[in-house]
């Protein structure tokens, strides 16, 4: 796709991927060179690897605060972590108890997971959420019985930034004796997360999400709670994820992990600043422009907006030729062609969904690159409403 | 993923807009599916002597009703009744696959207009009968 503003390159999809830390990416380094032992060895090299392994270990669980470092269990990434939360609780409890709650605005790394479970005996009730996404309590407590062995909630949805009560579904799951999934991959590192304050069993966190390299998560898995592991072989990981650890990758997550630590308060107050002046600027100056999900119980990187009478692709492709690079919920940016499952979840309708925009910012977007993107979006918005056939009088009511 | 053509189309499409006392209408698609457009003829000794589009959706459906406004215009009715998707799409330089059926109504929505058309006509003869 052309950039016809050849000086503007501003990436603004930071929940699809962000750059690496150079400060991760430099404490990576020496484990692909010189200390490429085997965390598994008892020689000088294999220790060398272990300390290494142990002290990203901890740093994760300090950014989660996790009691324990051994809580923490690194996998290849946030749809590994939640195959292993769900399936690993469901076949290791299938005696107690068969029935799996989750939300309607879950990762399809969540979704997935639980409709295959649904094909091998298990019964998942997926839990509506009201126009802002959040998780209806009422229904949980409804849903929750003797045979509900796992409940399975998104920390913060990543479409559209809504935080989930997080403590209020953990003190109803507990009540009912169920186990608490929290997948935190979008929320990991934006804004305060306590495993133990929270009560929450499992975790899922991701390290790309906190500016660390792709292809390396980790789960919590709280004390007492008990998982079938999905990975057969050597018993690494306590024997939950077996496999020769990716070394690097694990050392530039606990980098990533500590840099998120130290820098979180600041950088969630400058994003949220950031934040709140994008979604003004995108939807004042524009009539029939709307916020998808909360005003202010959302993600500090979240700006999710949606335009009557166009699409969002057609969108997408207009800021891409003035070099701005975001996201939309349109079926015709997915490969199912179907409009994003959170966006309809809310209630939004399907031609509502498809004129949705997101943006998610990141450590490297400045107020110049909210505001350049602000300023593109009138003329554009205006050109395809020109083109489109759809007027205010057609709107559903 | 879009051919430069695509692009061109999507950045300047050709014939935007309506008109007014147009021969004939056809609309295709729905906006549930996220694809919707009306082509909108005017008709002079059976050639397309005028098209005009309107279209909500992605950048392909865009660009094809663009394109194909520019293949039809000046074609008798027959003529035009023969342009098919695969056409639309090749002289686009190729669509992407996932786009082939869902966005690549143009040809239909033109077939509908001419349709229309024939409609209007065969209702203005029975009046004067």
């Amino acid at each position: 796709m052309p950039n016809l503003s050849k000086e503007k390159r501003i990436y603004m999809d930071n929940a699809a991927g962000k750059p690496v830390d150079s400060q991760a990416v430099e404490a990576m380094l020496p484990y692909m060179k010189s200390s490429y032992g085997n965390p598994s060895s008892l020689h000088l090299f294999g220790q060398e690897a272990k300390r290494a392994l142990e002290e990203a270990r901890m740093k994760v669980a300090e950014l989660i605060g996790a009691e324990k470092k051994d809580s923490v269990i690194f996998t290849s990434g946030a749809t590994e972590s939640n195959n292993l939360a769900i399936k690993g609780i469901a076949y290791r409890n299938k005696d107690r108890g068969t029935r799996i709650l989750t939300s309607s605005v879950e990762h399809m790394s969540v979704v997935n997971p639980c409709k295959y479970l649904g094909t091998k005996g298990f019964e998942t009730v997926f839990l509506s959420v009201d126009k802002y996404g959040f998780v209806d309590l009422e229904s949980l407590e409804k849903e929750l019985n003797d045979k509900t062995v796992l409940v399975t909630i998104v920390y913060a949805n990543s479409e559209i930034g809504t935080i989930e009560p997080v403590k209020e579904i953990s003190k109803r799951v507990h009540s009912k004796g169920a186990i608490l999934h929290v997948d935190a991959t979008a929320a990991c590192g934006q804004i305060p997360i306590s495993v133990k304050e929270e009560g929450i069993d499992l975790l899922t966190i991701s390290s790309n999400d906190i500016y660390g390299p792709k292809g390396v998560g980790a789960l919590y898995v709280g004390e007492g709670i008990r998982l079938e592991p999905l990975v057969h072989g050597g018993g690494q990981e306590r024997g939950l994820r077996s496999g020769t650890e990716n070394l690097p990758g694990i050392v530039g997550f606990g980098k990533a992990a500590e840099i998120a630590k130290r820098g979180l308060p600041s950088e969630s107050k400058r994003l949220t600043k950031l934040r709140d002046r994008f979604i003004g600027g995108l939807l004042k100056p524009i009539p029939y422009s709307f916020l998808n999900g909360h005003p202010t119980l959302r993600l500090p990187d979240n700006v999710s907006v949606r335009y009557s009478f166009i699409e969002g692709e057609s969108m997408l492709l207009s800021l891409g030729m003035m070099g701005v690079y975001a996201s939309s919920g349109s079926a015709c940016t997915a490969k199912t062609l179907e409009p994003s499952h959170v966006l309809l979840a809310i209630g939004l309708k399907h031609e509502e969904a498809h004129g949705s925009l997101m943006f998610t910012l990141g450590k490297q977007t400045t107020e110049e690159d909210v505001d350049y993107a602000i300023s593109l979006m009138p003329s554009i918005v205006k050109r395809l409403r020109e083109i489109s056939p759809l007027t205010p009088k057609e709107l559903p009511k | 993923m879009y051919t430069e053509k695509v692009m061109d189309h999507f950045r300047n499409p050709r014939n935007m807009g309506e008109i007014s006392d147009a021969d004939g209408v056809g609309t295709v698609g729905n906006p549930v599916c996220g694809d919707l457009m009306t082509i909108y003829i005017k008709v002079k000794d059976n050639r397309l002597e005028d098209i005009k589009f309107k279209t909500f959706g992605c950048g392909s459906a865009i660009a094809t009703s663009s394109m194909i406004t520019e293949l039809a215009k000046g074609k008798t009715l027959e003529e035009g009744l023969q342009i098919t998707r695969a056409n639309v799409a090749d002289s686009l330089g190729g669509l992407p696959a996932v786009k082939m059926h869902c966005s690549n109504l143009a040809a239909d929505a033109l077939h509908a207009a001419i349709e229309d058309y024939y409609k209007k006509q065969k209702a203005t003869r029975e009046v004067k009968k």
